[in-house]
């Protein structure tokens, strides 16, 4: 009987009528985010960055902008370079998380928000000042050590950059500036690295 | 007294609602009967090909995310393959389960907005559509989990993907590939059986496989001809050859077949996923491969069954760290050079169905 079809397909819809709707009102209500979300500002640790400027390089767009001088420091401690400008333009940011991949010293972490807007293209621009001040949420994007200890960007405390760790990467070798002794697993207990 | 009628050429798009992004079709009616189509595409180029030249091979990644936005894993996996076969790397094994895992979950969130959106063009105004992204959001939530991104994943690199995947993404993917099969019997339901659907898109744009073949027309549009070629089966890749399934065909090649091949496709994908996950192990998910990579002068092509056909990727190398030439076969683009012979003879209303059943992306049409 021509309709039969028809009439079949309103039972499904008809059935949305006992159910619970999918959707959520957003601002009220949210929806789960994993840690491993790559989100809007960025989380930098001043203390473990040593200036070389990988995340520069290996931005696609090149929208990360860094400014140094010598500073008189020791090269083996990473501080031999101080950093004048670093400017990272969100508007034009994409985020694929190259750089967070390519910082060998874990200083550069992905953020975990999402409700960054701005009245002026302008204040897109994160300046190293507002990223020393900023709350650090990192996201475990590319940050394995985040990841194993149900570490939730939305939720928790702010992290500091003792307790964000290093990965323990096969590639990575053991020692690195600011981190002295073998192992990359005793950095949080280092005074060394600033 | 013979009534004395004059050809009319409208153009449909670039900004209109059925033209699926900024596509234009200029078209000369009789009436309401089509007489010639001419398409007219490129509002969208953005350059991806010169762009990607001047790019390493890892930053030509994300790129490739935004060719066709609605698929972008599937285009990673095919960029990253033409790449390990340009540098002679090979991918460990459990990053080639996670890539195709990845890669047919993009397949069934490509499918499900063809679906939706060839629906939509159908007059079904949102309600399928609704429906479709209602999984599509579970799958973009898989993807949140895996690579922190939903759109622009950038999940694989060469060599492998970036990170493994998250303890609670197996779980997860477990619930979605239980909950899917129900998913498309409620489609089917709604849909497969109704009498306008059906007096809508049966026999109507009917592609023979000859003109498929002759136009080089690849995926749902050539399976739906009756003609089984899929890369998946004829050219196994990564670990294809060691799941099962099969190529779902239609019979007469008209925009019915179009869908129902596309919900038969639906099903096999979840047949693949869940064997990927029985035979994953653990193991390295990345191959040891420099960040700057300089692949041995030379050139090679990529090719992957993409969710709208052969996708491929032609890289030719001059030993630099970025590729001296990088050019892409988009099948949506190259599916669209069947689209005059389809339209012509048809009325405006189903001329606007057998566009939405082709499924064409234009970030991939213009790149």
């Amino acid at each position: 009987m021509y309709g039969l079809g028809i009439l079949n397909g309103f039972l499904v819809t008809m059935k949305n009528f006992i159910k619970k709707p999918v959707t959520i009102q957003y601002p009220e209500e949210r929806n789960p985010q994993h840690p491993r979300f790559r989100g809007e500002e960025f989380v930098w640790y001043e203390d473990r960055c040593t200036a070389c400027a990988s995340c520069a390089k290996y931005c696609p767009l090149g929208i990360i902008k860094i400014v140094t001088h010598p500073s008189g420091g020791k090269l083996p401690e990473g501080d031999a370079y101080a950093i004048d400008v670093f400017d990272i333009d969100i508007g034009r940011c994409m985020f694929c998380g190259l750089c967070v991949e390519a910082c060998p010293y874990d200083a550069l972490f992905m953020g975990s928000g999402f409700e960054e807007s701005k009245y002026k293209r302008a204040d897109l621009v994160i300046h190293a000042d507002r990223l020393r001040a900023a709350e650090k949420h990192p996201s475990t994007w590319f940050r394995p050590q985040l990841e194993g200890r149900g570490y939730d960007p939305q939720s928790d405390a702010p992290v500091p950059w003792k307790e964000a760790g290093r990965e323990s990467w096969p590639h990575h070798l053991p020692q690195r500036p600011g981190e002295p002794g073998a192992d990359g697993a005793d950095a949080p207990s280092s005074p060394a690295g600033h | 007294m013979p009534i004395r009628t004059e050809p009319v050429t409208v153009n449909l798009g670039p900004q209109h609602p059925s033209t699926h992004g900024v596509f234009r079709l200029r078209v000369t009616f009789d009436g309401e009967v089509v007489l010639d189509v001419e398409p007219v595409f490129g509002y969208l180029h953005r350059g991806s090909e010169k762009l990607g030249e001047e790019r390493t091979y890892t930053q030509v990644i994300t790129l490739t995310d935004r060719l066709d936005y609605v698929s972008a894993m599937t285009n990673n996996q095919a960029y990253v393959i033409a790449c390990e076969k340009l540098a002679g790397i090979v991918a460990p094994e459990r990053a080639m389960y996670l890539r195709v895992i990845a890669a047919e979950l993009q397949r069934l969130v490509s499918h499900l907005v063809a679906t939706g959106f060839f629906l939509n063009d159908l007059g079904a105004f949102a309600t399928p559509l609704m429906y479709c992204f209602r999984e599509r959001e579970s799958v973009m939530d898989l993807f949140e989990m895996l690579c922190g991104a939903r759109i622009t994943v950038s999940y694989m690199r060469v060599g492998g993907v970036f990170q493994d995947a998250p303890e609670e993404f197996w779980p997860a993917l477990n619930t979605f590939t239980t909950d899917m099969p129900h998913y498309l019997d409620e489609y089917e339901q709604l849909l497969t059986s109704n009498e306008i659907l059906l007096t809508r898109t049966k026999g109507v744009g009917i592609l023979t496989t000859e003109k498929a073949l002759n136009c080089s027309v690849t995926g749902p549009v050539l399976r739906s001809t009756g003609f089984p070629w899929d890369l998946r089966k004829v050219d196994p890749y990564e670990i294809y050859d060691r799941v099962q399934f099969d190529v779902p065909v239609g019979e007469q090649g008209d925009n019915y077949d179009r869908y129902k091949v596309r919900i038969m496709e639906m099903r096999q994908s979840i047949r693949i996923i869940d064997q990927c996950v029985q035979q994953i192990h653990p193991g390295p998910v990345k191959a040891d491969v420099p960040a700057l990579l300089r692949p041995p002068p030379g050139d090679a092509y990529g090719r992957i069954e993409g969710p709208k056909g052969e996708l491929g990727f032609y890289l030719v190398s001059d030993g630099g760290i970025a590729p001296y030439r990088f050019k892409i076969r988009s099948p949506s683009f190259i599916n669209l050079t069947v689209l005059r012979d389809l339209l012509i003879g048809w009325k405006l209303a189903d001329m606007i169905v057998t566009f939405g059943s082709i499924d064409i992306n234009m970030g991939e049409v213009d790149r």
